[in-house]
């Protein structure tokens, strides 16, 4: 008892840049506070204020990153801060600003309430689906705006996970950022079954997921006695150490990540989950699960098993084959809208994975710029999905989208383009993204990876062309869906993805510097 | 810095632009779009003149501007002579092909401006793959142009046509993806030697040319595989078809006549002054395709029963003699090739209009529903007869110049090919004159043109035998082209003086000794 508390004398608390680390606490503080007000304020006016405060948040987080980038005592690289669990490194700046502007879009198409009366979200969770109150609600005006402080909570969590150093940390930024997440998907006003459906597979799935990267994270410490990502880099660096508990650990913590990254062949859920979602959630999920994801495997595989990249090569180079061939291939059968852009994320995960594993500068920019760029078009493309719809809600199925450009000749055209960017047609941001991070692999040696991507980019086109055939070359039926007028938020967001995708697609070279501006520290 | 290429490029763009907004006037829509073209047509003239093919310039009328530094990526534009008279010919056919389509009936509720304005776009990119010389621009104009054409086809064309402008955009899109890992190898081996990236072509050449004869063929395929779907080479060639005959006629025009041309041009620009060794390896086995896609396009033409497959079928047999001349590996074959892409523009063009007339008047795309039409429409026969003979080659048109130089430029150095492909000659004459037979000589017959009645000999339908002959805008249109196919069939020296030093410097980068002297050209 005595050295207990001798040591907890002893024990200091960690320094604390708090300039650095001020993104993470304005998110995660207003989250809290936005709890407080779903507590205290009246229901009438919480929308209002909801959507003021997670909007100004983000807008204060974002000038928090700017001031810390900016700062004359912050080094070029970045820092190290929170006992070296927090890295604000030059990819965090990029990914963390990235995250915030994608997170400030979702925002916007979960505030709309002018698409679908009242908003996407469920007026009143409480009721079970299909029952006479469940129909009742749907009419409603209201929506359960607890899901303001869950997107922040998520948000926080994102941002914690690209930037952790250490396992530990992961694990916990993992968990607070998915808990909201499948709550979030069980909200959706209409076709309440699927939803829920939705949230329990997801969650269900996603505990697994995680089981799986904390028993690795409980192994990588049996092999290298510390949690720190820089630790086990220098354990892997040629030691007599378990070779049996690197690999373990390794494998069950890399499916945790590439789960959440609904990497292939670890993807199940995600077509599922995509479809029973409310759509801005499904646009947030996509968007931003995919980039925080990712930050966190190129984190991972850069800094603490660079050293030891022969060994896990060979494996990741098949989980990227696997993933490609499963999203182009299984997205050719798809007949729901959301399924098929669910299928194509398989696909660009695995064109995000080449990059990820070449463990090059080049690799880790490229892959930066095309999570950017993904990010964006899609959630411009969930943006333009929810506004396609008909008496029951949105209109999904592919069949229900045939002559829509006679109907609406801007939605259908602005969905091509997004349409276009996603197949990677130059003088978009896809095409761009593709370009840099297989020039990357192709620097790394990987010449027969990026052929087989590119196979599979032209056969993914064909499910992207197919929609645009349908807009374009076919008649509407006619007790087709109309295209809501969307309001001021939905615009908003649908246009700022539009227009990045197409300005990092026409003039890359600004973001292609930033995403290269430097590597990780730790 | 020259202005000339960036016009022809921002004209076209921009007079797309606000023709699409015209959407609601169809009359003026035309009108403007006509105009645009034929001021680009003026600069297309005026860049001619600013050209100097003595100069040692190899790429002139040049400009540059950054555009993505982190790649080395440029927006560099400049011609050679082979560059040159494409983008020539982009610019006179696209306002034949305006005013050939200017009384098109547009499927239902299809506007005209959006037509024009498409095919204003669609020129915008032509000229810029043509004028590019930064390797990615290229590719990036290969691959937009595909999307005005892809809606062309798709919004625009025959019944099936969500079938064609699929099946064409998946085969050029496969082709141009499996070059784009040719494209990153390319930029990859010259990072590797220069230390920094670059698309540059002049430079990349440099780089490429030292390759070792594996990489090259790897490199080599690539970029082979995308130009062989274009120029459709035989096995490659099934979307042709497809694509020629849903296209609306002005689309297929430009489809046939210049989109195709990238192939070519790319065996030319590309393929063989980037990598040397790999293209004299390989040359055989173009070669063989060649062949195969002059004799076996050829024999389809004969046999096809659909008045625009029988011309996109011609065409394969063409591009195998320009891919023949191309590969031969002579400066006379290489020039002859040239001449024939031209001359292929000018002749197929004006067949695809002419089809397109005949097709407009019986409303039929099949051949056994016309015969004897030549009686309703004397001038039209004759139109087609012209057109047709230019296609066949034969003396004093402009196909025989080319067909003539590629089979005696490809003969020194390639007998055996040389002599199965002058048999394509033989059935190119089948082909063209037993079609015109059908379609023109006789007693008035046919679905389409007596009514369904009607058997040989039977009573012209009344209401048909007011078909009308071509009038005064239809005339206007085949005109020009008229006047090409004869003053090239005679005095083709203007093109070949442009195209000859061109081919040569292309040439003497392969390193393959030429059999034909300079002398004599």
């Amino acid at each position: 008892m005595e050295t207990l508390l001798a040591q907890t004398q002893r024990l200091q608390a960690p320094e604390i840049d708090y300039l650095a680390v001020s993104p993470i606490l304005v998110v995660l503080g207003a989250a809290c506070l936005s709890v407080l007000v779903e507590a205290f304020l009246p229901k009438t006016q919480r929308w209002a204020a909801q959507v003021v405060l997670t909007l100004l948040t983000i807008v204060v987080a974002g000038t928090a990153l700017g001031f810390y980038a900016a700062a004359d005592d912050t080094p070029d690289q970045g820092k190290v801060t929170l006992a070296g669990t927090i890295a604000v490194d030059q990819p965090v700046i990029f990914l963390w600003a990235t995250l915030l502007v994608l997170g400030f879009g979702a925002v916007l198409l979960i505030a709309d309430r002018s698409v679908e009366p009242g908003g996407a979200f469920v007026a009143d969770a409480a009721i079970r689906p299909g029952t006479v109150q469940d129909r009742a609600q749907a009419g409603r005006f209201g929506m359960q705006t607890e899901v303001f402080p869950l997107t922040l909570f998520a948000l926080g969590g994102m941002m914690v996970f690209v930037a952790a150093n250490d396992l530990l940390t992961m694990f916990i930024a993992l968990e607070v950022l998915s808990l909201p997440l499948y709550l979030m998907c069980g909200l959706a006003r209409r076709r309440r079954l699927l939803s829920q459906e939705a949230a329990v597979k997801y969650f269900l799935l996603g505990a697994f997921a995680s089981a799986f990267f904390l028993y690795g994270v409980a192994l990588l410490y049996g092999f290298a006695g510390s949690v720190k990502l820089a630790d086990i880099a220098t354990a892997t660096a040629g030691t007599d150490r378990s070779d049996t508990l690197l690999y373990a650990g390794f494998g069950l913590l890399v499916v945790g990540l590439l789960f959440k990254a609904s990497v292939g062949p670890f993807h199940a859920w995600t077509p599922d989950v995509y479809q029973g979602s409310p759509t801005p959630i499904t646009a947030f999920m996509a968007a931003c699960t995919k980039v925080a994801a990712f930050g966190g495997i190129l984190r991972v595989l850069f800094v603490a098993f660079e050293k030891s990249s022969w060994e896990w090569n060979g494996v990741l180079w098949g989980v990227a084959i696997a993933s490609m061939v499963i999203g182009a291939v299984l997205g050719l059968t798809q007949t729901d809208v959301k399924r098929m852009i669910a299928y194509s994320s398989v696909a660009h995960a695995g064109f995000l994975l080449i990059g990820s594993i070449t463990l090059t500068s080049e690799g880790l920019s490229g892959t930066m710029f095309y999570l950017m760029a993904y990010g964006f078009t899609t959630i411009a493309a969930f943006g333009v999905v929810s506004l396609v719809r008909n008496a029951d809600g949105e209109a999904t199925h592919l069949s229900q989208w045939a002559g829509l450009a006679k109907r609406s000749p801007i939605t259908a055209a602005v969905f091509t383009f997004l349409l276009l960017a996603l197949a990677g047609i130059p003088l978009t941001s896809g095409f761009i993204g593709k370009f840099v991070v297989f020039a990357a692999a192709l620097q790394s040696g990987m010449a027969p990876l990026v052929v087989i991507a590119l196979v599979a980019s032209a056969v993914a086109a064909f499910f992207y062309l197919r929609v645009i055939v349908l807009m374009y070359f076919s008649e509407p039926a006619p007790d087709g869906p109309t295209v809501s007028v969307p309001g001021a938020f939905t615009t908003v967001a649908i246009t700022m993805g539009a227009a990045i995708t197409l300005v990092l697609g026409v003039w890359p070279a600004f973001a292609l510097d930033w995403a290269g501006a430097g590597g990780f520290i730790f | 810095m020259s202005w000339t290429l960036i016009a022809l490029l921002l004209l076209p763009l921009a007079g797309g632009v606000v023709v699409a907004f015209l959407r609601g006037n169809d009359r003026l829509a035309k009108a403007v779009a006509l105009a645009v073209s034929l001021v680009e047509l003026v600069i297309a003239v005026f860049a001619w003149t600013g050209y100097d093919p003595s100069s040692d310039e190899r790429l002139q009328l040049t400009s540059s501007a950054d555009w993505i530094p982190a790649f080395g990526v440029r927006l560099s534009f400049g011609v050679d002579g082979i560059a040159l008279v494409m983008i020539a010919l982009i610019a006179f056919l696209v306002p034949v092909v305006i005013g050939g389509s200017w009384a098109d009936k547009l499927p239902e509720g299809r506007s005209a401006g959006g037509f024009f304005a498409l095919l204003l776009v669609m020129e915008t990119g032509m000229v810029g793959v043509f004028a590019a010389t930064d390797v990615f621009l290229f590719y990036v104009f290969f691959e937009a142009v595909l999307v005005p054409m892809y809606f062309l086809i798709g919004r625009f064309g025959g019944p099936n046509r969500q079938y064609a402008a699929m099946k064409f955009f998946l085969y050029s899109l496969l082709g141009g993806l499996i070059m784009l890992a040719s494209v990153i190898g390319v930029y990859v081996a010259a990072a590797d030697k220069l230390g920094a990236g670059t698309f540059d072509w002049a430079t990349l050449v440099t780089v490429t040319r030292d390759l070792p004869l594996s990489t090259q063929i790897w490199l080599f395929l690539g970029f082979f595989a995308a130009f062989a779907i274009k120029a459709p080479l035989v096995p490659l060639h099934t979307w042709l078809p497809d694509a020629g005959a849903e296209a609306p006629v002005g689309a297929g025009v430009l489809l046939v006549g210049v989109l195709d041309k990238i192939g070519t041009f790319g065996f030319l620009r590309y393929c063989l002054p980037m990598f040397p060794l790999a293209s004299q390896e390989l040359a055989p086995l173009i070669l063989v395709l060649a062949v195969a896609g002059i004799l076996y396009g050829s024999l389809l033409a004969v046999g096809q029963s659909d008045l625009k497959r029988f011309v996109a079928y011609t065409s394969i047999a063409h591009f195998g003699f320009i891919a023949l001349g191309i590969f031969a590996f002579s400066s006379q074959a290489g020039a002859g090739a040239v001449l024939y892409m031209v001359n292929h523009g000018i002749s197929t063009g004006m067949l695809f209009l002419v089809v397109g007339m005949v097709m407009a008047r019986g409303g039929s795309r099949l051949i056994e529903d016309y015969g004897g039409m030549a009686k309703l429409t004397p001038v039209l026969g004759g139109m087609f007869f012209v057109a047709g003979l230019s296609s066949l080659a034969l003396p004093g048109t402009n196909s025989f110049v080319s067909e003539f130089l590629v089979l005696v430029g490809s003969y020194p150095n390639q007998p055996v090919y040389t002599i199965l492909a002058a048999l394509g000659m033989v059935l190119a004459a089948l082909y063209i004159l037993w079609l015109y037979q059908r379609v023109f000589q006789g007693p008035v017959r046919g679905t389409a043109l007596v009514g369904a009645t009607g058997g040989p000999g039977a009573v012209v339908d009344p209401e048909r035998a007011g078909l009308r002959d071509l009038n005064k805008r239809e005339l206007a249109v085949l005109a020009p082209l008229v006047a090409l196919i004869l003053v090239l069939g005679f005095y083709p020296k203007p093109v070949l003086d442009v195209i000859t030093p061109s081919v040569g410097a292309t040439l003497s980068e392969v390193g393959v000794a030429d059999p034909v002297t300079q002398e004599g050209k």
